[in-house]
């Protein structure tokens, strides 16, 4: 064994370290540190030129000193200096300070790759590898300009050293990360993939990085690797090979490099070839079966070691889903770990159960250990490991068990650790709607839910409680007698109390015939609460009060009272004030026939995917939830509201209360448009005044502003759209800023960003001249459908804008489900005393929702398959108007907000992009594939989106894009 | 994916931080004093894989020396458990006295196992092959 600081050993180094771990506070350990810092730069900058020792000393110490966590602002010239030393000790803390310190925009690199191309021709191999491990390192755009057309040559020579050859690869590797443009495999192709077959175990290691990488964006070109892969693994997993060398790990054969390997092959679909397969089925089994077999020793690593194989076995034969044999074995393996006494392996199985839970051939093998996975839940006394066992008790519900593991996590849910409550509840609340059979044990579950957890039950979850009930006549009498139950407690959960309110304002009156509840005894009963709960709250119970008085003419005097006390009339809160006064009002001067019609029972909402299921998604982010798992429950929701029978009318007017209440909102919907409707021809203009929105929502101020302005002159009404506006619109479909809008007075400048189904929209109005614009106000307007589809909240803006002077306004846009039309702007201001009047469109389009998704040619294809109604596809095929350059045509398919997927089309000529578009209820997959014929100067475009609407609504846009 | 790997003490201090991905140093401290509370805080039946945002941690302990690894999905959690076994023993090989003396020598054996985030070396003499030459340069 060396000793190691002999002789060359840095003894300064040794003292200084030695100083640092003396230290017995943080300041005397800066206070160290300072000094050591003001004496090497010292001694860089003194007039003595330094050796290469010292210089190597020195840099070392800067090293450590910023391995303790401080920055380092000079040393980096004299570790440049050090990589043209021969030493190789010089030379390599040269590299692991630049390794280390430089970042990949720094002015060095230049410097730096003259001494990387000196040491790569040097022949040296302890220099190459240094050299290419520091190309690996930095990896910024100027090395991979340099050196990616060197390093695939290194790496597939036949003389290279094979420390050089695994250096190479990963350098290979990430600069494909980095700049893949610059990284053209083409030609070494093949020669990469047979890396895989190098008698060197150690360069088949590093090379399965970079062929795993390649094989995840290229599958077709790399699809040779899998046979290699194969027979690779078979030779390692039979010990038949002699090429293990040293790669043996506690008696176990290559445990790394086996797991890179079936870590590789999923990359793909079961191999084709029969022999391939058969092989390696053969591999599969013989991993399972060592399994079983004695261990060849009672050490924990070679079970470790050889566990580490056997899961990612597992994963592959969990990837594949096409051997029920396999997968149920699978299955009984992860179950005998389920009770092995390492919480690793307790972990790791429930976590790989997991998914196994969704294969149609293992479902009802993970349902067996149902009895030890709820024993996990209980007993396990780690956290992770719990919320393991509560993910897979998820994952394997279904009609037959869904009573029992409901029940069970419901109990859990009492002492579960508050990191993971709220996903919790969500999972109660997705399992108890996704397997009701009967409703009054989700109207029960969801009660004893709010129970349990009310402060982690999301809005989410109780508006889903309430749209159930409001669908399905036969469970309201049920909900309103067991709210009325769980409202008696002494402390009830506020969210109970909205539910409560709610409920009994709708269905208070099937509970009234009995005396212990009646309508007296209930207004009662909510009153208690009112003053314990929260504004929002209170205004939802005062919604609630009003509706009792519908309901119940004989609480009409004493709810009167209520609301006409102080508290209620002069409360501090605007929007308490004015629901008390309006309610008041309105119950004193309606007559009951128009009371009964504003106050009508709620309508059916129209069936959607389940809020809470997108929440849950978004929470576990893409792929926790699978796609089968969606359709199921859509249907299953499809079923939930179908139950009630609906008329068209009563849809139509459902379709307006049909996005997910905004989070102000309440859900009596008395702010939204279809009871307004159906009141104001009989109520006149005060009933529009009741109701319409207090809230800043630009569209219903502007409802109020006409309502008000009939008198004003014909002039200040809101001017129709410029007539260039549409094409305005379009130059905004593939970007988020430039200049809206110019004229001789008024420019006007948009900036926008989105995230989700949410944007930011800023708007710069500049004005050009050098006199002042008065009363300068903008009104933002959502004409028609358009209203219940997208929520655009504006700031007013100042009223004087000075000459040459730029004010900004900021509007919040929220998807709340997918649109055509584009909102209006409309703009009015005072130049000179004449009145300038002007109405835009806004460019928000849906396309604006966009995120990108990248995907796999096979998943690419599936998908477009799935896709394939006719009316989920749009098509057009239409004269170029511009550019056909490749380029610009990337940069516009960029800019609408998809993913642009190479490789992924047959053709390399056309372009294909995947996006989502998120809306506040909805997640729309959309599809792309444009066909460009530069001879005819065509192109061909098609859209296939889960929405019909969506794919004329993009086609239609993007027609005019190209 | 390989994003990380850290060698600190019981006390918290980072003894040896090495990134596969690009962390400002600013938030380098935090994200350290964050893990290692995580960590830490552990019990020893607890399991050595736990989720920290957007990765896992794997993390083993020795003594008072804590090794932890922040990996992607893509890794195989034992695999790398195993790994950071594989890289005490190479220490445990080489090294005969504290290896705080020799960081830059830990640097070395490190690089030699994982470089940029992937397993390379595994191969216990293959991981030490830099070293011994360097050694035999001295010696000579």
């Amino acid at each position: 064994m060396p000793a190691v600081s002999k002789g060359d050993g840095m003894r300064g180094l040794a003292v200084f370290i030695s100083d640092i771990r003396n230290c017995k506070s943080k300041e005397a350990e800066i206070k160290r540190i300072n000094k050591e810092l003001a004496n090497i730069r010292s001694k860089f900058k003194g007039d003595k030129a330094l050796d290469g020792y010292s210089k190597k000393k020195y840099v070392c110490k800067l090293l450590f000193i910023f391995l303790l966590g401080h920055d380092i602002d000079f040393g980096h010239m004299e570790a440049v200096n050090l990589l043209s030393s021969n030493k190789y000790t010089e030379k390599q803390i040269g590299y692991l300070f630049i390794s280390v310190l430089v970042n990949s925009n720094s002015e060095l690199i230049r410097l730096i790759n003259n001494a990387i191309k000196n040491d790569l021709s040097s022949r040296n191999p302890t220099f190459m590898c240094l050299a290419l491990h520091c190309i690996a390192n930095v990896g910024s755009r100027e090395m991979a300009e340099a050196f990616a057309s060197e390093i695939p040559r290194i790496l597939v020579a036949g003389d290279t050293m094979d420390s050089v050859k695994q250096s190479a690869a990963l350098c290979l590797l990430r600069l494909y990360k980095t700049s893949p443009d610059l990284v053209l495999m083409g030609e070494w192709t093949s020669r990469v993939v047979h890396l895989l077959n190098d008698q060197h175990m150690g360069v088949v290691t590093a090379a399965i990085s970079l062929i795993t990488c390649l094989s995840q964006k290229n599958p077709d070109e790399f699809k040779t690797c899998v046979s290699l892969a194969v027979s690779r693994l078979s030779r390692i997993v039979s010990s038949a090979s002699t090429d293990l060398q040293d790669y043996t790990y506690y008696f176990v054969p290559a445990p790394w490099l086996s797991c890179k390997l079936l870590r590789l092959l999923q990359c793909y679909p079961p191999p084709e070839d029969g022999a391939v397969k058969g092989r390696l089925v053969e591999c599969l089994e013989t991993i399972l079966n060592k399994a079983q077999e004695p261990p060849k020793s009672k050490k924990v690593q070679h079970s470790n070691a050889k566990n580490a194989i056997l899961f990612e076995a597992i994963s592959l034969i969990i990837h594949y889903d096409s051997e029920p044999n396999l997968l149920v074995r699978a299955c009984n393996q992860l179950g005998q770990f389920l009770q092995h006494r390492e919480t690793n392996l307790r972990y790791l199985a429930l976590e790989s159960m997991c998914t196994l839970a969704s294969s149609e051939f293992s479902h009802e093998a993970v349902k067996t250990h149902i009895e030890t996975v709820i024993n996990a839940l209980k007993t396990e006394r780690d956290v992770s490991v719990r919320q393991r066992a509560a993910d897979l008790l998820y994952a394997m519900c279904d009609r037959s068990n869904a009573k029992q593991i409901v029940a069970e996590m419901l109990s859990y849910l009492e002492t579960a650790d508050y990191s993971i409550r709220e996903e919790m509840v969500l999972k109660v609340a997705i399992l108890a709607e996704k397997y009701a059979v009967d409703y009054s044990w989700y109207v029960d579950t969801i009660l004893n839910l709010i129970r349990i957890a009310g402060d982690y039950v999301s809005e989410e979850v109780w508006y889903r409680v309430i749209q159930i009930v409001i669908n399905r006549d036969d469970v309201q009498g049920y909900a309103a007698k067991t709210v009325f139950e769980a409202l008696q407690a002494p402390a009830c959960h506020e969210n109970m109390v909205k539910v409560g309110g709610y409920i009994l304002g709708e269905f208070g009156n099937l509970i009234a015939g009995d005396p212990r509840s009646s309508p007296l005894v209930q207004f009662n009963l909510l009153h208690s609460k009112f003053h314990l709960c929260s504004v929002p709250t209170r205004a939802l119970l005062l919604s609630a009060y009003i509706k009792f008085i519908n309901l119940f003419p004989e609480t009409k005097a004493t709810i009167q009272e209520v609301l006409r006390c102080d508290s209620q009339i002069r409360n501090s809160d605007v929007e308490l004030q004015q629901r008390a006064v309006e309610y008041l009002k309105l119950s004193s001067i309606a007559s009951t026939d128009v009371l009964a019609t504003v106050l009508e029972e709620m309508p059916p909402f129209p069936e959607r995917e389940s809020s809470i299921l997108a929440k849950l998604k978004k929470k576990k982010g893409p792929g926790a939830v699978s796609v089968t798992e969606l359709d199921d429950s859509k249907r299953e929701a499809g079923e939930l509201n179908g139950g009630a029978d609906r008329g068209p009318d009563t849809a139509a007017m459902a379709a307006s209360n049909a996005s997910t209440p905004s989070p102000s909102a309440d859900l009596l919907g008395i702010r939204s448009a279809a009871p307004v409707g159906a009141a104001q021809t009989n109520a006149g203009s005060l009933l529009v005044d009741v109701f319409s929105d207090s809230g800043p929502a630009a569209p219903s101020a502007a409802v109020n502003d006409d309502g008000f302005l009939s008198s004003a002159p014909p002039s200040e009404d809101p001017a129709p759209p410029l007539s260039e506006a549409d094409e305005l619109l379009n130059k905004f479909v593939c970007k988020n800023n430039g200049v809206l809008f110019e004229n001789q007075l008024l420019q006007i400048g948009i900036k926008s960003e989105y995230r989700q189904n949410l944007g930011r929209m800023y708007l710069f109005y500049g004005n050009k001249t050098s006199v002042q614009f008065a009363s300068f106000s903008t009104t933002v307007s959502c004409p028609g459908e358009l209203q219940a589809q997208l929520n655009v909240q504006s700031k007013p803006v100042e009223p004087l804008v000075e000459g040459g002077a730029q004010i900004q306004q900021v509007l919040n846009i929220e998807c709340i489900t997918d649109f055509c039309d584009a909102p209006l702007l409309n703009i009015k201001f005072r130049y000179g005393g004449a009145l300038q009047n002007l109405t835009l469109k806004l460019p928000v389009t849906i396309n604006k929702f966009f995120q990108p998704t990248e995907m796999s040619s096979s998943d690419f294809f599936q998908r477009w398959k799935q896709l394939s109604q006719p009316q989920q596809e749009a098509q057009k095929i239409f004269k170029a108007n511009h550019s056909m350059d490749t380029e610009v045509l990337k940069a516009k398919l960029l800019g609408l907000g998809t993913a642009l997927l190479d490789n992924i089309d047959p053709n390399p000529e056309n372009y294909v992009c995947a996006g989502v578009i998120q809306t506040k209820g909805q997640q729309i997959g959309c599809l792309l594939r444009l066909e460009p014929n530069a001879q005819a100067q065509m192109y061909r475009l098609t859209l296939r989106c889960s929405k019909d609407t969506v794919s004329k609504r993009l086609c239609e846009l993007l027609a005019q894009q190209f | 994916m390989i994003k990380f790997v850290l060698m600190v003490n019981r006390q918290g201090q980072t003894r040896l931080s090495r990134y596969y991905h690009s962390v400002e140093l600013s938030r380098r401290a935090a994200l350290e004093a964050d893990v290692v509370r995580y960590c830490l805080s552990r019990k020893k039946d607890q399991c050595s894989f736990v989720e920290y945002k957007d990765f896992k941690l794997v993390y083993r302990q020795y003594a008072a020396l804590y090794i932890v690894v922040g990996i992607t999905d893509s890794e195989n959690e034992l695999s790398i458990y195993e790994l950071v076994h594989n890289f005490v023993e190479v220490l445990d090989k080489y090294f005969s006295r504290v290896i705080m003396f020799n960081l830059d020598r830990v640097h070395i054996i490190l690089d030699e196992i994982i470089q940029n985030g992937h397993i390379v070396e595994t191969n216990k003499s293959r991981i030490l092959a830099p070293l011994t030459t360097i050694d035999k340069m001295v010696d000579s």
